[in-house]
Formats: C-alpha cells, sequence, structure tokens
C-alpha cells in the first residue's frame, strides 16, 4: 500500500470513529428521550434528556471537533502531509 | 502594509471595540438615568452599530479578486470562528429561538442539536477539503471537481433556491428590528435594513463581510448574554444561570400542574391578534416522538453541511489545519449562544408565571396586568394580548398571549431591567439578523459573478469588469430580497428551516460524495443536484396543498426525501455511465491530504 493510501485509511477510519461519536449524541439517545428523562441522573439538576438538549450534547460536539482536528493533525505529520509554508 | 499590520493587531483593534463598545452602553445607562426616553436609546443602539458597521465595511473595500472572494485567505482561526458564528446565528436564532423553546418545549430543542451537530459533519467531511481545494464558492468546487458547466450551473441553482429562501427571512428580521428601534413603518424600515447590509458587503466583498461579522458577534453575544445574567441575578436563581436553573425549571413543571394547561375554544382564539400564542406545552418533558425529534434535527444537521454561506467561510482561513480547527472554534461561539436561550426562555417564563416573584402576572387580576407600563407598549406594538375567556376577572396561563419573538425583545422589561438592555437586545438581534444576510447576499452575488459570469459566460473578462458585475448583483439580489421581504409571505422561521431543507436536498449528497467517493462522476452529481431538489421541493408542494405525506415527514423535514432521492440518483447515474478520468481521479488525491499545492490556484 502506498504512503497515501495508508494516510487515507487511517483518515477515513478517524472519520468512522468521530461520526460514531456524533451519532450516538445527536440521535442514539433521543430514541430514549421519554426513558432518560426518568432516570435519577440529573446533571446540575436538571432531567437528564432536558440536559442533554440544552447543554450536553452541544458541549461533546465542541469538545468532538477539536479532538478530531488534534487526531487528524497526528495523522497528517505522521506521513508527512502537514503544510509548509508556501504550499498555497 | 496596512493590511498586514491589521492581521498581526486583531486582538488589539477587536479589544479596543469590545472595550469601547461597553464604555457606549455605560454612557447610555447614565443617560437614561439622566431622563433620556426609551426611544432615543433605541435610535441610538441601532444606528451608532450599524455606523461603525458601514465604517469597517468602507476600510476594507478592495479592488483584488482574492480579496473580494476569500479575504484573501488569510483571516486566522479563532476570528474566523467569530465571523462564521455571525454568520451562521441569524435573526432566527437571536430573535425567534428562546421563544420557540418557550412556546413549544422539548419538541423545539431538535433545533439546537441540529444547528449544533451539522458542525461535526462540516468539520470532518467537508470544510478541511474544500479549503484544500482552493475554490471561491461551492459550485466552484462542484464545477472544477465533476466538471462541466452543468453540473457548475444546478450547484448554482441549489444554492440559489436555499440562500434566497433564507435571506429573505433576515431582510424581514432587520426589518422588523429597525421598524420597532427607529419607529419607522415596516415597508421603509426593511430598506432601511438593505441599505446597512450592502454597506457593509458591496465595497470589500469577503473580506469586508469577514471583519464585519467579527464586529457583529461581539455586539449580539454581550447583548444575548447580559440580559441572562442580570435577570437570573435579579431573581436569586443564581450567579450563573447555565448550572443553577434546576430549581426554577422543577418549579416550572410545578406551576404548570397548579394552572393546568386549559384549551381555549375557537371562538375565543378568534379575538387573538394573529401570530400571538399561550403556553400550551409543558417546559421541560419530553413532549415529542423521538422520530418528530431526531428527523427534525438530522434535516438541520445535514441542512448546515450543505448551506453555501457557512461553507465558504472556511475557505478563508490560512490553511487545511486551521481550516479544521476554525469549525471548532465557530461551534464554540455558537454554543455560548445556544446553550443560553434555554435558559433565557426559562427566566422569561419564571418571570410571568411566579405568583412568589414581583414580575408575576398570571393570577393576578386583569385589570392590574393590563395598566402595566410594558404590556401596554406591547400590546400596542401587537406582540402581546389579554383576555378574560372564562370572566373571573383573573388572569390564567391561556388568557396570556405573546409573540414568539418577543420573548427576547420583552423580557428584559418585563423582568424589570432598565430600558437600556432592551436597546441592547435591538442592537444584538440587528447585528444578528445583519450579519446572515450580509453572508448569504455574498454567496448567491459570488456564485452568480464568479460561477455564472466568469467561468460560463465570460472566461476572459478582466479583474475590474468581474468585480463591477459583482457588485452589481449584489445589490440586485438586496433589492429582490427585501421587495419580497416587504410582502410578508412567511414568518422569519420557517423560511430558516426551508432554507436547510432545500440545501440538503440538492447539495449534501454532492458535495460529501465529491470528496469521498471517487467513482462519483458529472452526470451523477448532475441528477444527484436537480433529482433531490425537484423531489424535495414536489414534497414540500405536496404537503402545503393538503397531502397527508409519509411516514411522517412534514413540511419542515422535507429535506430527508430529497436528500434520500439524491444519494439514490447519484449513485444510480454514476455506476451506469462511465468512471471520472484519470486526470480527476488524480485530483481527488489530491485534495485528501493537506500539503501541496491547492487544486484552483490563488487567483482564479
Amino acid at each position: 500500500m502506498s504512503k497515501q493510501e495508508q494516510h487515507w485509511e487511517k483518515t477515513r477510519n478517524l472519520l468512522f470513529i468521530t461520526l460514531a461519536i456524533w451519532f450516538v449524541f445527536s440521535i442514539g439517545i433521543f430514541l430514549f428521550g421519554a426513558e432518560m428523562q426518568e432516570s435519577s441522573i440529573r446533571p446540575f439538576g436538571y432531567p437528564l434528556t432536558y440536559w442533554f438538549t440544552c447543554q450536553g450534547s452541544l458541549a461533546i460536539f465542541v469538545i468532538l471537533i477539536f479532538w478530531f482536528a488534534g487526531r487528524q493533525e497526528k495523522i497528517d505529520d505522521e506521513f508527512g502531509f502537514t503544510e509548509r509554508e508556501g504550499d498555497q | 502594509m496596512i493590511k498586514g499590520k491589521f492581521i498581526d493587531n486583531l486582538p488589539k483593534v477587536y479589544g479596543i471595540y469590545t472595550g469601547g463598545f461597553l464604555v457606549f452602553i455605560i454612557i447610555m445607562a447614565i443617560a437614561e438615568q439622566a431622563g433620556m426616553t426609551a426611544k432615543m436609546i433605541g435610535i441610538f443602539f441601532v444606528s451608532f452599530t450599524v455606523l461603525i458597521y458601514a465604517l469597517i465595511g468602507w476600510l476594507s473595500r478592495t479592488l483584488q479578486t482574492d480579496a473580494y472572494y476569500v479575504a484573501g485567505r488569510q483571516v486566522p482561526t479563532v476570528f474566523n470562528g467569530m465571523a462564521t458564528a455571525a454568520d451562521w446565528m441569524s435573526g432566527a436564532s437571536f430573535v425567534a429561538m428562546a421563544g420557540g423553546i418557550y412556546f413549544k418545549g422539548y419538541g423545539y430543542m431538535a433545533l439546537l442539536v441540529g444547528w449544533t451537530g451539522g458542525y461535526v459533519l462540516v468539520a470532518s467531511l467537508l470544510a478541511p477539503y474544500l479549503r484544500k481545494f482552493g475554490c471561491y464558492t461551492v459550485p466552484d468546487f462542484i464545477g472544477t471537481r465533476y466538471g462541466g458547466n452543468l453540473a457548475r450551473f444546478s450547484a448554482v441553482i441549489v444554492l440559489t433556491v436555499a440562500s434566497f429562501t433564507y435571506v429573505t427571512a433576515q431582510i424581514n428580521a432587520t426589518g422588523t428590528i429597525a421598524s420597532v428601534a427607529l419607529d419607522i413603518p415596516f415597508e421603509i424600515a426593511v430598506y432601511v435594513g438593505l441599505a446597512s447590509i450592502l454597506m457593509c458587503s458591496m465595497l470589500g466583498g469577503m473580506r469586508a463581510v469577514t471583519w464585519t461579522q467579527v464586529a457583529q458577534y461581539i455586539v449580539l453575544i454581550i447583548a444575548y448574554l447580559l440580559p441572562v445574567f442580570w435577570i437570573s441575578n435579579n431573581i436569586g436563581a443564581g450567579f450563573f444561570p447555565h448550572f443553577m436553573l434546576a430549581d426554577e425549571v422543577a418549579r416550572i413543571a410545578e406551576l404548570e400542574g397548579q394552572f393546568g394547561f386549559v384549551k381555549n375554544s375557537a371562538a375565543d382564539l378568534a379575538t387573538v391578534p394573529k401570530g400571538l400564542s399561550a403556553i400550551t406545552k409543558a417546559h421541560s418533558s419530553v413532549n415529542a416522538t423521538p422520530w418528530a425529534f431526531i428527523s427534525l434535527a438530522v434535516c438541520m444537521m445535514a441542512g448546515t453541511a450543505s448551506l453555501p454561506h457557512v461553507m465558504m467561510r472556511y475557505f478563508t482561513t490560512p490553511s487545511v489545519r486551521t481550516a479544521r480547527r476554525s469549525v471548532g472554534w465557530s461551534l464554540f461561539f455558537i454554543f455560548l449562544l445556544y446553550s443560553s436561550a434555554p435558559m433565557l426562555a426559562t427566566l422569561s417564563k419564571i418571570s410571568l408565571m411566579d405568583p412568589n416573584l414581583a414580575t408575576g402576572i398570571i393570577g393576578k387580576s386583569i385589570t392590574e396586568v393590563q395598566a402595566l407600563d410594558w404590556y401596554q407598549n406591547w400590546n400596542q406594538a401587537k406582540l402581546m394580548f389579554v383576555s378574560d375567556f372564562n370572566g373571573n376577572g383573573t388572569l390564567e396561563l391561556n388568557e396570556f398571549f405573546m409573540k414568539g419573538s418577543a420573548v427576547v425583545l420583552a423580557t428584559p422589561e418585563i423582568a424589570g431591567l432598565p430600558y437600556v438592555i432592551s436597546g441592547l437586545v435591538a442592537a444584538g438581534g440587528m447585528a444578528a439578523a445583519m450579519s446572515t444576510a450580509d453572508g448569504l447576499v455574498l454567496a448567491i452575488s459570488n456564485a452568480l459573478s464568479h460561477d455564472v459570469y466568469y467561468k460560463i459566460i465570460n472566461p476572459k473578462a478582466e479583474t475590474a469588469k468581474r468585480l463591477i458585475v459583482a457588485r452589481v448583483l449584489l445589490v440586485l439580489i438586496g433589492f429582490a430580497g427585501a421587495t419580497i421581504a416587504a410582502l410578508e409571505i412567511q414568518g422569519i422561521l420557517g423560511s430558516v428551516i426551508w432554507a436547510f431543507d432545500f440545501a440538503m436536498s440538492g447539495l449534501f449528497f454532492p458535495l460529501v460524495l465529491g470528496v469521498w467517493w471517487k467513482r462519483a462522476n458529472a452526470p451523477g452529481a448532475v441528477a444527484g443536484m436537480l433529482l433531490g431538489l425537484i423531489s424535495g421541493t414536489a414534497y414540500l408542494v405536496w404537503v402545503r396543498s393538503g397531502g397527508s405525506g409519509f411516514l411522517g415527514i412534514t413540511q419542515l423535514t422535507f429535506g430527508i426525501v430529497g436528500a434520500a432521492v439524491s444519494l439514490i440518483s447519484m449513485i444510480v447515474v454514476s455506476l451506469i455511465t462511465t468512471a471520472p478520468d484519470a486526470a480527476t481521479q488524480k485530483m481527488v488525491d489530491d485534495v485528501r491530504v493537506p500539503s501541496g499545492k491547492t487544486i484552483l490556484g490563488k487567483q482564479h
């Protein structure tokens, strides 16, 4: 496998992990909205589903993007594909 | 030379700007104590901020194509994040969202999840790759990746339909706010709003829009957060509302149980002014089916990743790496406002409902409420209404009506904050609507001037001529948008949601597969864009004209139908036609790697 193919395979795997986490917090948990609302887990005292729609999912998305960006930069560095001055 | 200095000094420049704005608020507060009228404060707030934006727009004027189309590709990560946040958060986010949550509760909060979750798709599927491509516009990517004027032109059509639907709503919002704050008729206010929007974008294109959007973000976030914190502290709910309103949420549920949700008769409702509603749904309970919630969230997420005015903000960063990080910053700045919207809705509701608070009106006598100053003001503006339906002389929960947009605009006054805060909120709403309108008008006119005029009609046009065409189109589109906005066909929020569905129907899969599926070719992309847009639109028309729909897909989620048709037709047509040539495959390979030259040159 060429260097570029390996790079793309790692990039794709990172995409799948990122999208899986995204799926859980944007779609997955809301399949159980009514059940979660009754849960005894109450972040800051808010009902669980209510909290996820107000803050939880939103904050997780912010963190997820920064985590994803960091991991992708590592992959690019590993294969020497990081941009250099003057590339543009 | 001045430009280079400006970029290096951004934190200082915007630091001084923010300090200056805070001083302005304090001066206004002192002026209010000294007896300045509420009307004058409103006029000062709106006109002062709009003049500042116009000044920035004028200072950023340019005669170069890469500055006009992509701000010279030198906008730093964090500042691009702020500009995107302002670009993104429209009049709907600022003025309508808290109101929507106030009235509809959980079912409506799908928008919060959808409008933030979409950024994960932007960051992972698209933004870094489109930045590497080096395009000026979204159709520029489609046209070059798939090849051919037909693909390029189809992308322009989808872009125009989606963005134009969106922009009329934003011009409508600027008109609404300008008419309230400046006290002029709506039909005129729409054009005042338009003039302000054009001043920000006409001379400097993307460069001017970028630096005004950063300024607008600072105004709108101060205007949104200050009242939330103030009210929370005022009623003793906690100094940091986001983590401390659980008791208030529980108290609202208790009060809702106590007052009960009484259904108003049709005859009673007929006496209520159009567009106003009473609270009919519980504040924090799960009141929508999983599918209703998820389908709306999915549409907003895919729409986010397809809307050209957002995507083109990531063309302005210096590199692929900064484009990726910039998406994170964008979402962080958006999060600051979105996580506050439910808190504002909670504070607004508890202020009105709780009889233990001085501001509570439910349970008081009707005549007492009708004598309140703020009630009279907002009632006159046709945004509030009370009526003693059951004739007991007391105001019940189902007898107090308010328009969704009034929740944000009127809450400071209801909660007894000085008028200076209401003036600030009006300036914030204006900033939110203007910044989005700027981005949208520019997205449409850039697509028409770069993709249709320069790439298809007259490829030999000189730079000066291209930029004149771009500016003429900008003004024409602005006027068309304002003219339609003045007709007031639809509400602000409905048309915004439609814009997402249109964008998702036509552009989501052609964009994503352009990067992630090498086999995708021009006929497939054209089929995907056109059939997606047509089927989505057809479904919308069918449901609007009384059709029953299927799978619980409503007029707010028709993008699901459009995107499904788009995906299937794109795959089928791509597979039965010939594979893209070696040069195109090589181009896709190059896009997938951050290093090396962009596909399209710096000036093209």
